[in-house]
């Protein structure tokens, strides 16, 4: 069952539309991706004219509904763990950007 | 008429009685490829050698009578975020602009076990995610009709082949209407199936709940032919439906008598052109001369589709593209970042276009703490209303018809500078996928000289009305 503060009513129009660019660039560190302030003020402009339209939903008495997440009944699918072949690894390790031996490479994670 | 022109069931006929040759088709495919391609721009990667390998596999076949499937020496076209094994598949993105597959994608594997001839890999908006096919590092595909106007996407490359005889079939995936409006742009007949009609496997996620692959022709029955072959449940996409297909060309000349077609009415108001308007109306008007039963009906949460959309795809995408960080395949920056963290960021930063960060980041935003219930959460309850619209119209009706976008073919460059006014080019293709159910673009007419489609949507699994009312249209308007 979802939880939901009865009193919920979602932000203002105004709220919303006062995504910073300080906001921006959060969000886009989450999303692992850098931004020039340039970019950024640019998706900021987007943002706030997408998420304005986004406020329609608002209007919306959802109070009695479901969420729903998936068109289908969702139910785990199970299968039996048997042991197969694995796909071949040169072909897949052909691919990675950088390699060492049969292991992907990557930049330095621990210090020391 | 050249054999390009020609349809796969007519071209079917000709190979079974041997008047006509696989490898004379792929010819005359890749004839027009070099007359038209330079315009239109398609293809990503066309694989010339292995078709004509294909086809002369076909013909052998053909030759001592054992011909597989009515696709068997057929050229096809597959877009390109459809894996391929050993064939590039880029997605259309720096990202993934050397990543060759090691597998195919089960409906690749389902058109080659048919013996169809796999032409080449075609052009999209980046991972899908686009109206018009210019958010690809290739650069734009054109529309056939009228070079200057954008084909529509994001299968636009897929349509815009068909449209100009560089392939017979095409493969495409539909995710808010990214196989129905470039039909529609390109005049073209295609359709994006039930969910879970066809397997998933093997297509580069977008949107994982509202994806879908589909087919893309010249002529409904076509669709039908295809649709026949990728079908089917799939022990390796687990949300691939285990509902018996029925024959998709079997069904199709049964004609409309007594069949109720509703039009919903929040389809035709304010915001679309008046000049597509009436194409449908006409259209509607030819069915109801034929036997079928007009009825007015009402889908009131419609308005609410983008947003709801445009909210949980972004969502589904954010965390579906989190798997891009240039250490298994595909592109890394080369600059020498000297941390894992860097890495990734200047990876994605520089692999990814500009609309895919933009939905990568609403999504990430839509998900985050304090935003979640507000946007996720609602688009979700949302999305259950515009499915229950969908539930309640059609038990009165079998199946409804609107236009598929509410304006003509646009100008190259013309809503590239505003992803809003792009977003709502979808408004009547996305409820759709937001309710799994099936729909078809079939051409109805120009409008200045460009195509209008009207837009069949029928229950869920039953494909078989919407391309019976298409495959009628057709043979009473041509």
């Amino acid at each position: 069952m979802k939880s939901k503060r009865k009193d919920y009513r979602g932000p203002s129009l105004k709220e919303s539309q006062r995504i910073t660019e300080k906001e921006v660039q959060h969000i886009a560190r989450l999303a692992r991706l850098r931004l020039e302030d340039s970019e950024a003020l640019l998706y900021q402009k987007d943002f706030n004219a997408i998420l304005g339209h986004f406020e329609t939903l608002q209007e919306l008495d959802t109070e009695k509904v479901e969420p729903m997440s998936h068109i289908l009944e969702t139910k785990n699918v199970w299968r039996e763990d048997e042991p197969d072949k694995s796909k071949n690894t040169e072909a897949l390790l052909s691919n990675a950007p950088d390699r060492k031996i049969d292991y992907f490479k990557v930049p330095k994670i621990l210090e020391g | 008429m050249e054999l390009c022109d020609r349809s796969a069931a007519e071209l079917g006929q000709m190979l079974s009685k041997r008047e006509v040759s696989s490898r004379e088709i792929t010819e005359s495919v890749f004839r027009r490829i070099d007359e038209r391609e330079k315009t239109i721009h398609a293809f990503i990667t066309e694989t010339r050698e292995e078709a004509l390998n294909q086809a002369d596999l076909a013909d052998s076949r053909f030759g001592k009578g054992n011909a597989i499937s009515p696709i068997n020496g057929i050229p096809i076209a597959i877009k390109d975020n459809l894996c391929t094994q050993n064939i590039k598949t880029t997605c259309a993105s720096k990202i993934l602009n050397n990543y060759i597959p090691t597998y195919d994608a089960t409906v690749v594997k389902k058109v080659l076990e048919e013996g169809a001839v796999v032409i080449g890999k075609t052009n999209l908006d980046e991972f899908g995610m686009g109206s018009s096919t210019e958010n690809s590092i290739i650069g734009p595909t054109r529309n056939p009709v009228d070079p200057e106007r954008v084909p529509g996407g994001s299968s636009g490359g897929s349509a815009a082949a068909v449209a100009a005889g560089e392939t017979i079939l095409a493969l495409g995936t539909d995710t808010g209407g990214s196989i129905r409006l470039p039909s529609s742009y390109c005049g073209i007949a295609g359709i994006k199936p039930t969910y879970g009609r066809v397997s998933r496997y093997g297509l580069i996620a977008y949107a994982s709940s509202l994806d879908q692959i589909g087919a893309l022709a010249r002529t409904v029955e076509d669709c039908a032919i295809l649709l026949n072959c990728i079908c089917g449940h799939d022990r390796l996409d687990t949300t691939s439906s285990t509902v018996k297909r029925p024959d998709f060309r079997r069904c199709l000349k049964n004609g409309i008598k007594g069949i109720k077609i509703g039009l919903p009415r929040e389809y035709f108001v304010e915001g679309l052109d008046f000049q597509v308007k009436d194409q449908i109306g006409k259209a509607v008007n030819l069915l109801k001369e034929n036997g079928a039963d007009i009825v007015n009906i009402s889908l009131p949460h419609a308005r609410y589709a983008i947003s709801t959309y445009y909210l949980i795809a972004t969502a589904e995408a954010s965390s579906n593209l989190a798997r891009f960080d240039g250490v298994k395949y595909g592109f890394r920056s080369n600059s020498d970042a000297s941390d894992l963290l860097g890495m990734y960021e200047e990876t994605r930063s520089d692999g990814f276009g500009k609309e895919v960060k933009r939905r990568i980041m609403l999504g990430t935003y839509v998900l985050s703490a304090g935003y979640y219930d507000a946007f996720y959460l609602k688009a979700q309850e949302a999305r259950a209303l515009i499915k229950k619209d969908f539930d309640t119209a059609f038990e009165e009706v079998d199946c409804m018809i609107t236009p598929v976008s509410p304006c003509i073919p646009f100008k190259l460059g013309e809503k590239i500078s505003d992803p809003l006014q792009m977003y709502l080019v979808d408004v009547y293709t996305v409820s759709l996928n937001l309710s799994g159910v099936p729909g078809m673009s079939v051409n109805c007419g120009k409008v200045d000289g460009l195509p209008v489609g009207m837009q069949i949507i029928g229950r869920p699994f039953d494909e078989e009305t919407v391309l019976r009312v298409g495959y009628a249209y057709e043979h009473m308007a041509y």
